[in-house]
């Protein structure tokens, strides 16, 4: 009788420590729409392809809301173990040294095998620190690329499968355009701060900040009062002027997709990861992609385009456990397979060198064209100093500043070195009250 | 006349506990931490933090688009009360004037009051949304080439519509009241002895209503500086170029996207001292021209 009990309850224990095994892993992302839907199937592959751990992701909002939300979370003590930020939020995450495990770290502390050189270095750049570690794992990253309307250039009379390649000629084609009728509008853009200026400077290998565009330390300057961003923005506010160019409002500028839908702007710039709603919203027309535009006269143009989207990164005060699912997780999410089917189902781009290499092997970009421009693009060059990315304190306003001056140069408030000069000074009123915060 | 008298102390302490208890842990305590905090630099995750002093303050003041802030504040409090208690005070006068449909105008005049701030500003963002909206369309026919997404003044006639329009229903709803308690014999009493209804409204109705008018002026004013966030959340979050970046969305701006805590405290405790003086100066001298 004692016996049968003693094995009975000796069951139900080794029953109870079964359900319990399965180590439960938090992750908030930002990921909406179809993107979360997609991440999930990734979460449910991974957690039915193993019995140890149990990745629960969570979809916390937008970017912004995310960040703060796990930021809220870690001082009540109660944050996940994976956190989605955007590219932005790089600079506030390093800073926060007792608060993110670094990836290079946990992987190294979990004996997980782990080689840096397998990701793409412009894109593993962007958050790796000035020893070359790795510090968050690359999730989505996309670059921003042309879009143009094939059927409205051939109206006008141009070539349907030659996009501008430099600013005079978006210029040139979005005048013969707009004279021609064939539409409203030469072009507009999503992310003023990201593609009209940080991209623009990179891309024209200009810098957008001292000290390696702050990968240096958190003494940095903003400098992006330079003669190409001027000339820039003042060509940007005569091209309002003269109806070749449309804003789109600020952040994503969720006004501009619309414009290039409806066919009222022939040109469009936006992320790589815009394709997947390009694609399906741009019923009664052809898309074609392009590189972003240069100006040819400024030498070293085109350099490379930097990246943005977001990065997964590891917060401190979980248990260890947990940590030890973290970096299985994060070995499956790097894993070819898993990035290859992310990257094209998404636009964004591959992360790894081999699953670039899978996608070409399996022919995607033979039969997606132009799906290849945002990788070209990115490693167009070896990156400089001026072109492997930005890392600010307090970024996030100062995207707000960017556009803020935007605004007041079109409508007319500012001159374009007035607008650029302020925004440097107000930014780095910013940068100084994070480096004191922070020192 | 004999009066009741109470001999255990407790119990008015006891009847008042639930009271005092909430406005302890909602209002005291939160207000005491952010006074805290608002001395305070702090990183975002709460690593570092130092005791800072005024700093906050003093950084607040040196700043012009804080000073901005205040002036759009300003000008938007006080279009947004005229407005709202001026056509509220209008159509109550209306609707009281009618006999047989007074109900129905009256229960219509309330429904956008039970429209949550966030849709009203979602349903204005819409109806003057420079690409799809229709009044941008009308505007545009008669020669005015509406975006408020850049022109500053275009964006605060819009934030000013919609957080009034919510607030007349409110306005209205009391103003109405106040007009069915003012006795009818007095108007007519006025109107036989030869006074015109102009005369009648600013010798008899205007000053008989002055109770309401002030409480609403009261609330209007705190509407205004507290409850109109959703609205300029939905509509044009502060744009273009900080022209409707009013205190109370400046104030979530800095601290819940900036994650600036420090300064966004400071902030929130000059806005709490900004509306216990407007209220401090309406009751101690505005009140004493209100005739009860």
């Amino acid at each position: 009788m004692i016996r049968t009990v003693t094995v009975s309850s000796l069951a139900l224990i080794a029953s109870l420590s079964a359900a319990q095994a399965k180590t439960e892993i938090q992750w908030w992302h930002a990921m909406g729409g179809e993107l979360g839907t997609k991440l999930e199937e990734i979460v449910a592959g991974y957690n039915a392809s193993q019995e140890e751990y149990t990745v629960i992701p969570s979809f916390k909002g937008t970017y912004p809301e995310t960040m703060t939300a796990a930021i809220a979370a870690f001082r009540a003590n109660e944050q996940p173990a994976i956190v989605q930020v955007f590219e932005v939020g790089t600079g506030t995450m390093m800073a926060a040294k007792g608060a993110v495990y670094p990836v290079y770290e946990l992987m190294a502390d979990m004996d997980e095998p782990f080689d840096p050189s397998a990701f793409l270095s412009s894109v593993v750049g962007y958050y790796t620190d000035t020893e070359g570690n790795m510090l968050s794992m690359p999730f989505n990253s996309s670059t921003p690329i042309l879009y143009y309307n094939k059927d409205v250039f051939e109206k006008a009379g141009l070539d349907r499968n030659t996009p501008p390649k430099t600013w005079a000629e978006v210029e040139e084609f979005g005048t013969k355009i707009m004279e021609s009728g064939a539409a409203p509008c030469g072009f507009t853009t999503g992310w003023i701060s990201w593609v009209q200026l940080e991209n623009l400077s990179a891309w024209h290998n200009q810098p957008i900040g001292t000290l390696e565009n702050g990968f240096g330390g958190i003494e940095t300057e903003l400098t992006v009062n330079g003669p190409v961003q001027v000339k820039h923005w003042e060509n940007l506010k005569k091209w309002q002027d003269s109806g070749l160019f449309q804003y789109g409002g600020p952040t994503g500028g969720a006004d501009a997709p619309p414009k290039f839908y409806a066919q009222e702007c022939a040109i469009y710039m936006n992320s790589s990861a815009s394709r997947a709603g390009v694609v399906a919203n741009a019923k009664d027309f052809e898309v074609g992609y392009g590189m972003l535009p240069y100006y040819d006269d400024v030498e070293g143009a085109p350099q490379n385009s930097i990246i943005g989207g977001a990065t997964l990164w590891v917060l401190q005060g979980r248990d260890e456990a947990e940590y030890k699912g973290v970096a299985n997780f994060f070995s499956y999410l790097s894993s070819a397979e898993v990035q290859a089917d992310w990257h094209q189902f998404s636009g964004y781009l591959p992360i790894t060198q081999a699953a670039w290499d899978l996608s070409k092997e399996q022919g995607f970009y033979e039969a997606n064209p132009g799906s290849d421009v945002s990788i070209q693009q990115i490693t167009l060059n070896e990156p400089t100093e001026n072109s492997k990315g930005l890392r600010f304190g307090n970024y996030v306003q100062i995207r707000s500043i960017i556009d803020e001056e935007f605004q007041s140069l079109l409508s007319g408030q500012k001159d374009a070195q007035g607008a650029l000069d302020d925004l440097v000074s107000r930014g780095n009123v910013l940068i100084r009250e994070f480096e004191a915060a922070n020192k | 006349m004999k009066r009741t008298i109470f001999g255990n102390q407790g119990l008015p302490w006891l009847l008042l506990a639930p009271q005092l208890a909430v406005t302890l842990v909602f209002f005291l305590w939160p207000a005491g931490q952010a006074v805290w905090q608002s001395f305070l630099r702090e990183d975002a995750f709460g690593l570092k933090t130092s005791f800072i002093g005024l700093e906050n303050y003093a950084a607040l003041f040196r700043d012009p688009q804080y000073l901005n802030s205040m002036q759009v504040t300003a000008v938007f409090s006080i279009s947004v009360a005229v407005l709202s208690l001026g056509l509220a005070l209008l159509l109550a006068l209306a609707v009281d004037r009618m006999l047989a449909s007074s109900r129905i105008y009256t229960t219509l005049l309330v429904w956008p009051y039970a429209v949550a701030p966030v849709v009203a500003g979602i349903m204005w963002w819409f109806i003057f949304n420079p690409t799809i909206g229709i009044m941008p369309y009308v505007l545009r026919q008669m020669g005015y080439d509406w975006n408020h997404g850049l022109n500053g003044n275009d964006a605060m006639v819009l934030v000013v519509i919609a957080s009034s329009w919510k607030q007349i229903s409110y306005n209205f709803l009391f103003f109405v009241a106040g007009l069915q308690a003012i006795p009818a014999s007095l108007r007519e009493a006025a109107a036989i002895d030869g006074a015109g209804p102009v005369k009648r409204f600013f010798t008899i109705t205007l000053p008989l209503l002055s109770p309401t008018t002030f409480f609403l002026l009261v609330v209007t004013i705190t509407y205004t500086l507290f409850d109109t966030f959703p609205v300029i959340h939905a509509t044009t979050e502060g744009g273009p170029a900080q022209s409707t970046n009013i205190l109370v969305y400046k104030v979530f701006n800095d601290g819940f996207l900036g994650l600036n805590l420090g300064s966004s405290a400071a902030q929130s405790v000059i806005l709490m001292a900004i509306v216990i003086g407007l209220t401090v100066i309406q009751f101690r001298w505005i009140e004493r021209r209100v005739e009860y």
